[in-house]
């Protein structure tokens, strides 16, 4: 049992425990969003766009989160925007503007290779490296997230279901499209430390997945989604801890398997959607 | 215009980018408490229109009239809906109060309002299943109860018995009925001549513009019809309705 425990006498253990926990709820409470929307891709693209702001922040000297951040935000109000336009489809949209944004990093990468080592980081997460101001920033993140889903929870349920009888309801659908793709980029930022950019799309996806096999009430989803999101970050960064393999790739595993566990345990039962 | 028009469009002309006009020089009276029709083949501008008395898109010409404060409420195609959703039939009543209250979950009073037009609406007990555990019928009354939770004035609904079978049609057609008599005025759009438009008191036909408008017995006639389908069809009296006929196959359902 004290093998258990023994990670917890560790600060950074502790910073990276209680970051990791809220940056799987954070994922798990914004995926549901993404999830059903039919814009997973998005997650894993955005990551990748955030690169290309990750690698010119840098160059430049300038503050990783800001430069990033207004990168990620930009390309997701870019994704939105051509999105909308009637013959473009959404993974489209985000094909086109990650995957440039991610070429210009890595163009970036290969002119300057001084930068390599930083980014790094974001492309596989540094759970070692995280500080109590890492936790600050994914707190603080998490907070704004769930006041957003909060107080915009009627909005942001019937845009999301039924966009065209929202807006003609008098729903601004176009605003709580704009704060959702803001709030997504605001999340992966804060949690590419963590997970790294190229695993924090599974962060996104796997909760709210799992979540919809178990309950048909959106309520609901967003409550669970939120508990196998923390909890299996939760456990995954203590198990990455014991068997010495990567935080972010244990957390996603865990999630997988959270996910085969109930899909096996509902493939025949009352909550299965039978999902296309 | 009247005390009692509610929407009134006025040599109304809409155009999608720069392509041909969806509907040209329309005019159009919604008076309180009526039941319209609105017949027309594919593509002819008839969800054009309800958007238009919907405010959802503006005119590229012509003039809307509004009634002040009008409650309009609109119920889409049943078959756009996403049945696959993690939604239960009280969530979806309850998105017609999204902007009445911040919080997320229902005061006591909107779970009564709730209760009380899922009862009316033949659902009680139902607002705990998911959409799609329900029954066709059941489903189109789900989102008819949707409109209602806003007290309309106005009810629009597109296709409203779209992909129903005969059954679910008539049990559409008589809810409808009652709502209409009960005051709230209905337009909506259908392809159903037979099942839906001979029924109802009032029809209008539009193939881009309005070709005839009025009791179904002064517009559903072979020369309003041609003019409507672009097609020769017979019409025949049947026990008091009038049935169309295709002159080239057997009695049948335009679509």
């Amino acid at each position: 049992m004290s093998g258990f425990w023994e990670p917890f006498e560790f600060a950074f253990f502790r910073n990276g425990l209680a970051v990791a926990t809220l940056a799987g709820a954070l994922c798990g409470l914004v995926g549901v969003y993404v999830t059903l929307r039919n814009m997973s891709y998005i997650g894993h693209g955005l990551s990748h766009a955030i690169f290309g702001g990750a690698a010119a922040s840098a160059l430049i000297g300038f503050n990783f989160f800001i430069g990033a951040g207004i990168w990620g935000l930009a390309s997701g109000l870019a994704i939105g925007r051509v999105a909308r336009r009637r013959g473009v489809a959404a993974d489209a949209a985000i094909g086109i503007v990650t995957t440039a944004s991610f070429a210009f990093g890595i163009a970036l990468l290969g002119l300057f290779g001084q930068v390599r080592r930083a980014l790094d980081a974001a492309l596989f997460g540094s759970i070692l490296g995280v500080t109590t101001a890492d936790v600050a920033v994914v707190a603080g993140v998490t907070v704004l997230a769930a006041g957003v889903v909060f107080f915009g929870y009627r909005p942001l349920l019937f845009t999301t279901f039924d966009p065209e009888v929202a807006q003609a309801s008098g729903v601004r659908t176009g605003v709580a499209d704009a704060v959702l793709m803001a709030i997504l980029s605001l999340s992966i930022l804060a949690t590419m430390k963590v997970l790294g950019v190229v695993l924090v799309a599974a962060a996104l996806i796997i909760p709210p997945v799992t979540a919809r096999l178990l309950t048909t009430s959106f309520a609901r989803l967003l409550f669970l989604s939120v508990a196998i999101g923390s909890v299996s970050a939760a456990v995954g960064m203590i198990l990455s801890y014991h068997v010495n393999v990567s935080s972010g790739a244990t957390i996603v595993l865990v999630s997988a398997l959270v996910f085969t566990v109930v899909y096996g345990l509902t493939a025949r039962g009352r909550h299965s959607l039978h999902l296309p | 215009m009247t005390p009692d028009t509610l929407v009134a469009l006025e040599g109304v002309t809409c155009t999608y980018g720069k392509g041909p006009a969806a509907i040209r020089d329309v005019d159009l009276r919604i008076e309180a408490g009526r039941f319209t029709g609105l017949v027309g083949p594919s593509g002819s501008g008839k969800t054009t229109v309800l958007r238009v008395v919907l405010d959802a898109i503006r005119p590229s010409s012509g003039t809307v009239f509004r009634a002040p404060d009008l409650r309009v409420a609109y119920v889409p195609q049943i078959e756009t809906v996403n049945w696959d959703f993690p939604v239960t039939v009280s969530e979806v009543v309850l998105m017609a109060r999204t902007s009445a209250r911040l919080l997320p979950w229902p005061s006591r009073a909107e779970r009564r309002q709730v209760d009380e037009v899922l009862e009316r609406l033949g659902l009680p007990g139902l607002g705990s299943r998911h959409i799609r555990e329900l029954s066709g019928g059941q489903q189109q009354r789900v989102f008819l109860a949707r409109a209602l939770l806003a007290r309309p004035q106005l009810l629009l609904l597109d296709e409203p018995t779209s992909g129903v079978d005969v059954r679910t049609r008539h049990e559409v057609l008589h809810l409808l009925s009652d709502l209409n008599a009960s005051g709230i005025a209905i337009l909506l759009t259908t392809h159903d001549l037979n099942g839906i438009a001979a029924h109802l008191p009032h029809l209008v036909c539009l193939n881009g513009e309005v070709l005839a408008a009025g009791h179904p017995a002064d517009v559903i006639t072979p020369d309003v019809l041609q003019r409507t389908y672009g097609a020769p069809l017979d019409v025949l009296v049947h026990g008091g309705m009038r049935v169309v006929v295709d002159p080239h196959g057997a009695v049948q359902v335009i679509e």
